[in-house]
């Protein structure tokens, strides 16, 4: 019986927290009575007085209030309405939380909740990937869980680690993906997962571009070739041992990203292939990002920005033909 | 909002506790003058690498909040807030390893001169972008109200060209919402580097917006000490009894460049020959010469003494080991399982 979705295992995380760390506090807008713009913290407030709170839309504030209750020893968590509104806080973000503990050796423990990614309709400003920007700078840790499990376990351990945490977590997951229960054991951050093995290509990616690369794994099957799919989990840390593993194995990588082409994980996973791994190579390394533009609003258009696993077939046939 | 003519200087004859306060915050304002001074030789002499911010003009104001705090409290100074930081307790041990770079200091080279502090203790590093420190300190008394701790006194400072950043107004917003015991003193120093009031705010004074806030706010003469120490004595009590953020308006003059590299020829000799421009500390010192039992000679001792603690402790740090880059540890995270990132 599928029972969990990816929102109802945030919810559970944060719950879960919130009873056993006392630390633990939620701090973000309409996240109180009114249980967040998505519910992931339905009835928190209620279960929690006084720990789950409404804030301004200040995003700004809200990060920099976080990262004073951090430095007091307290484990804050901030949900951003959504991940486009963070680059409203990105100064306290990079310039602040990230900086704090090589400046000054406090911790500065902090997880931001960004719901990541496009869903129909949602247009350019509700609908963006970030992860890339926030991993550029030192000092923050960022997550981009792509199962109910991960999305569970890997909330629980961001509220552990000792840095502030960007979580992206992807709106497109939140109600169709199911699991039938909550993990009891857990991969920790910075190992990333081989979801499915292969021997004739490897794809590398993460978030909701995982699903895709399973359908398109499994319609290549019917070719007769086994594509291993990698699930990076976290973008930073990067768990390159495992990617040059897999391409050590297949020789073949295709890296597929939501987010924008242009400095994006998927080159920064090229880059540490072609410099670490280039002569475990038989094809030169490719990547499918979104397109170079604003996210559009209309299904049609969002569609064919987004890869998708009929152009992810069509990348893996151009790769193993090279 | 409390009444802006409350500017009169406290009666010492009648008040010897405040009298103790003026002297105390006297000693202060000169320990930091001459540190500064001191970091003035430092760095034309090419000991200090990086930007150099002094206080000067502005010391009363900042050390007129820095002796009403306690320890347990949290303090978030900005570049001009020397005297205010020494009243906190900070040693000019930690203000020349920062300055100098000492790997001994606080913030052992990876940060410097005005960017340093010690969080653990409620005194907080500033970051250089401006604002932010208001609701990172709003955190920080959030913390101690959810643990259930009273008393605690939440203190920011900053410029009139910092009340401009949208950092400062939200930060001051989510403090009036919380009602978090905070005092924000806003030092107006006429210039945001080279830009004057006019093409920074078009309200009459900065002191308006508190209603706009909902929070309490007062003006303070800037370079008066005895109108300050009353003020801040009025704004740290009101926010530590629970009525909320204070916002403390002070008008000087910045009595240097925004940096060393400044000449400040942007500040007109109308402004450096109006009672703004008048010397907090030769004030300060006229009126103990001529309100209180000092003497002259008092008053060269101390300078004296305290030269010559500034003088042995740059010695001293100038011969501290610099930080060593083989040595460095370069990772930016505090978590060590995930310190194996290339």
């Amino acid at each position: 019986m599928n029972s969990i979705t990816y929102l109802e295992a945030i919810r559970a995380a944060q719950e879960r927290a919130l009873e056993e760390d006392s630390r633990v506090f939620i701090y973000g807008q309409d996240v109180g009575a009114f249980g967040g713009a998505f519910k992931a913290t339905k009835n928190l407030a209620h279960q929690f007085p006084g720990r789950v709170i409404d804030a301004p839309i200040s995003e700004d504030a809200m990060i920099g209030m976080a990262i004073g209750a951090a430095i007091e020893g307290m484990r804050p968590i901030i949900e951003m309405q959504f991940a486009d509104f963070s680059l409203c806080a990105f100064n306290q973000i990079v310039n602040h939380a990230a900086t704090l503990f090589y400046r000054t050796e406090v911790p500065c423990p902090l997880v931001v909740r960004l719901p990541c990614g496009g869903t129909p309709g949602s247009g350019p400003f509700h609908s963006q990937s970030l992860e890339a920007i926030y991993a550029h700078f030192p000092g923050l840790v960022v997550m981009t869980p792509a199962t109910v499990e991960d999305v569970y376990t890997m909330l629980l351990e961001a509220i552990e680690i000792d840095d502030p945490v960007i979580f992206c977590e992807h709106k497109f997951l939140y109600y169709h993906l199911k699991a039938e229960a909550l993990p009891t054991t857990a991969l920790p951050v910075g190992k990333a997962r081989i979801t499915r093995p292969g021997r004739d290509a490897t794809i590398v990616t993460y978030s909701a571009m995982l699903h895709e690369a399973l359908v398109a794994a499994e319609e290549l099957r019917k070719d007769g070739y086994e594509i291993e799919v990698v699930d990076l989990r976290s973008v930073k840390p990067l768990d390159t041992n495992t990617i040059l593993a897999s391409v050590a194995r297949t020789g073949r990588i295709l890296v597929v990203s939501e987010a924008f082409p242009w400095g994006g994980v998927a080159a920064e996973v090229i880059a540490h292939v072609s410099s670490e791994g280039f002569g475990l190579l038989d094809a030169p390394p490719q990547r499918l990002n979104s397109k170079d533009t604003p996210v559009p609003y209309h299904p049609l258009l969002w569609g064919t920005h987004r890869p998708t696993a009929s152009t992810i077939i069509s990348a893996l046939h151009r790769l193993l033909k090279l | 909002m409390e009444d802006p003519t409350l500017q009169n200087t406290e009666d010492w004859t009648e008040d010897s506790k405040a009298q103790h306060l003026y002297v105390k915050a006297y000693r202060i304002m000169l320990t930091a003058r001459l540190l500064e001074e001191k970091l003035s030789v430092l760095k034309r002499s090419g000991k200090i690498v990086g930007g150099l911010f002094l206080g000067r003009g502005q010391e009363a104001l900042s050390v007129a909040l820095g002796v009403y705090l306690r320890r347990g409290d949290i303090y978030a100074p900005l570049i001009r807030d020397q005297a205010g930081r020494l009243a906190f307790g900070e040693g000019i041990l930690d203000v020349l390893r920062t300055y100098l770079g000492s790997s001994l200091g606080s913030m052992r080279g990876r940060d410097g001169n005005v960017h340093r502090g010690r969080p653990k203790e409620g005194y907080y590093a500033m970051i250089s972008h401006l604002g932010v420190m208001v609701s990172a300190v709003s955190g920080a008394l959030m913390a101690r109200r959810l643990r259930g701790e009273h008393g605690v006194l939440g203190a920011t400072c900053i410029g009139d060209g910092g009340t401009s950043t949208g950092s400062f107004h939200e930060g001051l917003n989510v403090a009036a919402v919380e009602k978090l015991p905070l005092v924000v003193v806003v030092a107006n120093n006429q210039y945001a580097y080279s830009t004057p009031n006019s093409r920074q705010f078009a309200c009459n004074h900065l002191i308006d917006r508190a209603l706009g806030y909902g929070v309490a706010g007062y003006r303070v003469c800037g370079n008066d000490l005895g109108d300050c120490l009353k003020v801040l004595h009025q704004a740290t009590s009101a926010a530590r009894a629970g009525h909320g953020p204070q916002l403390v308006l002070a008008d000087l003059l910045r009595l240097a460049g925004h940096a060393d590299h400044d000449d400040a020829r942007y500040v007109t000799d109308a402004q450096k020959a109006s009672p703004l421009g008048r010397d907090c500390l030769l004030l300060a010192r006229e009126k103990l010469l001529r309100e209180n039992n000092s003497t002259e000679e008092e008053l060269n001792e101390w300078y004296e003494e305290i030269n010559r603690e500034i003088e042995s402790t740059t010695t001293r740090v100038l011969r501290e080991p610099a930080p060593d880059p083989q040595e460095e540890r370069w990772s930016s995270l505090a978590t060590n399982y995930l310190h194996a990132e290339e």
